[in-house]
């Protein structure tokens, strides 16, 4: 009997393991933009995301990032991140710039697990930290369907 | 392998800024789904993508899980001189692809 219970347990913990450790929060969010601007201060501004309000499919959500920057050797953007609140982790993308880009934008496609905020933060050659971020409601999540 | 897209203009005046687009065929399972069998499917993704312009890199991404299948990215770099363009996505499973344009600047 014992021997049944333990091993229901560990049948239950099985299921439930995956989901219970890997979950990005609010919290897991605000601890990776601390990580991101080594606690330095972060500005909304400048920043553009583009990101549609209503998404059916989280599987493939379009998402552009814009920064006004000059992109001169004196002032330019070095990074630009996007990060998110409920995925399994927060992290979505970083790239790396430099003036050689001309104009400091990124375009891609991301999954979102769920409806969520997501952040796009931008670091400047001078190491301000600019963000924007937008409310995206999602129908059908990412992740969720089995593969066939 | 020719599973890579490249979107650039073959031409370009000197100084401009041209969009580079840039595709590529990849599941990115995200290590975060169960399979038929219940168990999770190991992580497969692109982790890397870098251009270079006569081998200055002009731009760089990290990938992480939550990029779309067949990823897909879209920079603007500024056009200085002609040459080549080549890309490169680098990931778990020791997976790597290079892809490489030309372009003549005028």
């Amino acid at each position: 009997m014992a021997q049944r219970r333990s091993f229901l347990l560990g049948a239950a913990a099985v299921v439930l393991l995956p989901f219970d450790g890997a979950r990005a929060t609010p919290e897991a969010l605000a601890e990776l933009i601390k990580e991101v601007t080594g606690g330095k201060e972060l500005r909304v501004g400048k920043v553009k995301l583009d990101v549609p309000p209503l998404i059916e499919n989280g599987n493939t959500v379009p998402l552009t990032v814009s920064v006004e920057s000059p992109m001169t050797d004196a002032d330019y953007v070095k990074t630009i991140h996007v990060l998110n609140e409920k995925n399994p982790q927060p992290h979505v993308f970083t790239a790396t710039l430099s003036p050689r880009n001309g104009r400091a934008q990124v375009g891609t496609r991301i999954k979102l697990a769920d409806t969520q905020k997501v952040v796009a933060i931008a670091e400047t050659s001078a190491g301000e930290f600019w963000s924007a971020s937008a409310e995206v409601i999602v129908t059908i999540a990412a992740c969720i369907e089995d593969v066939n | 392998m020719a599973n890579a897209l490249i979107n650039a203009p073959k031409t370009a005046k000197r100084g401009d800024t041209i969009e580079i687009k840039a595709l590529i065929l990849h599941p990115m399972e995200t290590g975060f789904r169960p399979g038929t069998n219940g168990r999770m499917i190991p992580r497969n993704i692109i982790e890397t993508f870098s251009a270079r312009w006569n081998g200055e890199e002009i731009f760089k991404m990290a990938f992480s899980p939550a990029i779309a299948a067949n990823p897909f990215v879209s920079f603007f770099t500024v056009a200085r001189e002609s040459g080549r363009i080549d890309f490169l996505w680098t990931g778990d499973q020791d997976f790597r692809v290079a892809e490489s344009v030309t372009i003549a600047v005028t």
